[in-house]
């Protein structure tokens, strides 16, 4: 369980169990963490690298497990020029430790206690918290209705695309709304534009209904999204939001 | 403290890193990295502020509270100052530019006993700062980045900036400081992070 109240977030060593390449840029690690001491769906973790002459990199990394899950997971899009992604994508091996510290954040989290809607917004790797609250949803007893509108570059590019699938068809209460920015395949039957005004209005449910709502992504997916929603009438109170930007890991 | 001893001498295997140079890296806290973009990171969606209702208070243990308008706010004597910030998700942007009126500017003439502020913003954010940590050429409320008006994502038209501490205190959309005897978690520090915030001793989080 989380305590409630201040206490120390210690460094830990998790091992390396299992590596899952879910795109060709971006890879899940299962990690065997014995002291992990729990986590809510949408907090982060963060990542500490040492080098054999005590040169020291860190970086935080949204949690992508549910709290359900055995092991703890996180989904991380390796950046060419970055420093820590193109280690844990690329080198870290299965059996390899690694020191995290978590978990990180209490605002941007999904209880999943409560049967309001929850509408999800995600671009690119902003999925990974998302995806959290959507493993957690797939293990709470009453289930809230969600939807989740994923944006990516490509088909190639959808992270968690068999498993969002898997999910939405085994569960009315899921969709799952697919846009790519950047290609039109054949047969494809979802969006193939940038997040705008008709297609969230096409995605969310109207105002009125009291909604719990997370948007993820690049910053200005993010503030594209968010001012959408605003400009449609979301109390802004009630959209949690998450940004990163070019540079990073 | 930082709970560093459990796992002294872990290495991680084939990490070697890229190593900046040592003339920015006494520069760099600890567990920081350099940026030169300027990343945005908020809570929520980024608010629209109308200027003619826009004001600037201090408030709370003062006898006579203050308030200006962006006009009056605007004809503050202003300083220009040149900063290294860093942000609690690791990244620092060294030597930013910003222009805007010194909190000490603000303070002249206040009698307070109070040792504590929330500074306080539009769509309700706060943070906590203690106020010798904004006073004394400490901290300013700014409205230009770099020569130019401040962007809405970056806290515009007036954030608040007190580069000594972690930039989640440096508030986005600020719109006053209410002066406490107590001192009070604001947005972040109710929400796991640490309640002072200080880059070189790594205060990222409850504990820290």
């Amino acid at each position: 369980m989380i305590s409630r109240g201040p206490r120390l977030i210690t460094w830990q060593l998790g091992v390396l169990a299992e590596i899952v390449q879910e795109t060709p840029r971006v890879s899940s690690l299962y990690f065997d963490a014995p002291d992990w001491p729990g986590h809510l769906a949408g907090q982060h973790v963060d990542v500490r690298l040492t080098a054999d002459d005590g040169y020291q990199a860190e970086r935080s990394y949204s949690i992508a497990s549910a709290p359900e899950d055995r092991r703890l997971a996180l989904t991380v899009e390796r950046l060419d020029d970055g420093e820590v992604s193109p280690y844990l994508v690329g080198e870290l091996r299965v059996g390899d430790k690694l020191e995290l510290r978590g978990p990180i954040g209490g605002y941007f989290v999904w209880r999943g206690e409560e049967e309001r809607p929850l509408l999800l917004i995600g671009g690119g790797s902003g999925v990974v918290p998302l995806m959290s609250m959507l493993r957690h949803r797939s293990h709470v007893a009453r289930k809230a209705p969600a939807r989740l509108l994923f944006s990516s570059r490509t088909l190639a590019d959808v992270i968690y695309h068999a498993e969002l699938e898997h999910l939405s068809s085994a569960d009315g209460g899921l969709r799952v709304f697919h846009t790519l920015t950047r290609e039109k395949p054949a047969g494809w039957t979802g969006y193939t534009r940038r997040i705008d005004e008709a297609m969230v209005k096409e995605v969310v449910w109207p105002t009125q209904d009291m909604v719990d709502v997370f948007v993820c992504g690049p910053t200005s997916f993010v503030e594209a999204a968010a001012s959408l929603l605003v400009a449609m009438g979301y109390d802004p109170r009630a959209v949690k939001t998450e940004r990163f930007g070019a540079t990073g890991g | 403290m930082r709970d560093t001893h459990p796992l002294m001498g872990f290495v991680s295997r084939g990490f070697r890193g890229k190593r900046r140079d040592t003339a920015s890296s006494a520069r760099v806290p600890p567990g920081q990295y350099v940026v030169t973009d300027f990343p945005v990171l908020s809570a929520g969606p980024t608010p629209r502020v109308n200027l003619d209702q826009w004001t600037f208070s201090i408030e709370g243990e003062i006898d006579e509270p203050k308030r200006w308008t962006w006009k009056e706010f605007r004809a503050l004597a202003a300083e220009t100052v040149t900063k290294d910030i860093h942000c609690v998700t690791k990244w620092s942007k060294l030597d930013t530019t910003w222009k805007g009126v010194s909190v000490d500017t603000l303070m002249e003439g206040v009698e307070t006993a109070a040792e504590f502020t929330t500074v306080f913003s539009d769509a309700g954010y706060t943070t906590n700062i203690p106020l010798d940590d904004i006073t004394g050429n400490k901290a300013w409320v700014v409205y230009e980045f770099d020569g130019q008006p401040l962007h809405p994502e970056h806290g515009g038209p007036v954030r608040f900036l007190v580069p000594h501490l972690y930039f989640w205190k440096s508030a986005k959309w600020v719109r006053g400081i209410r002066l406490q005897n107590e001192e009070h978690p604001g947005f972040w520090e109710s929400n796991g992070y640490n309640m002072y915030g200080d880059p070189w001793r790594e205060q990222r989080y409850w504990g820290d």
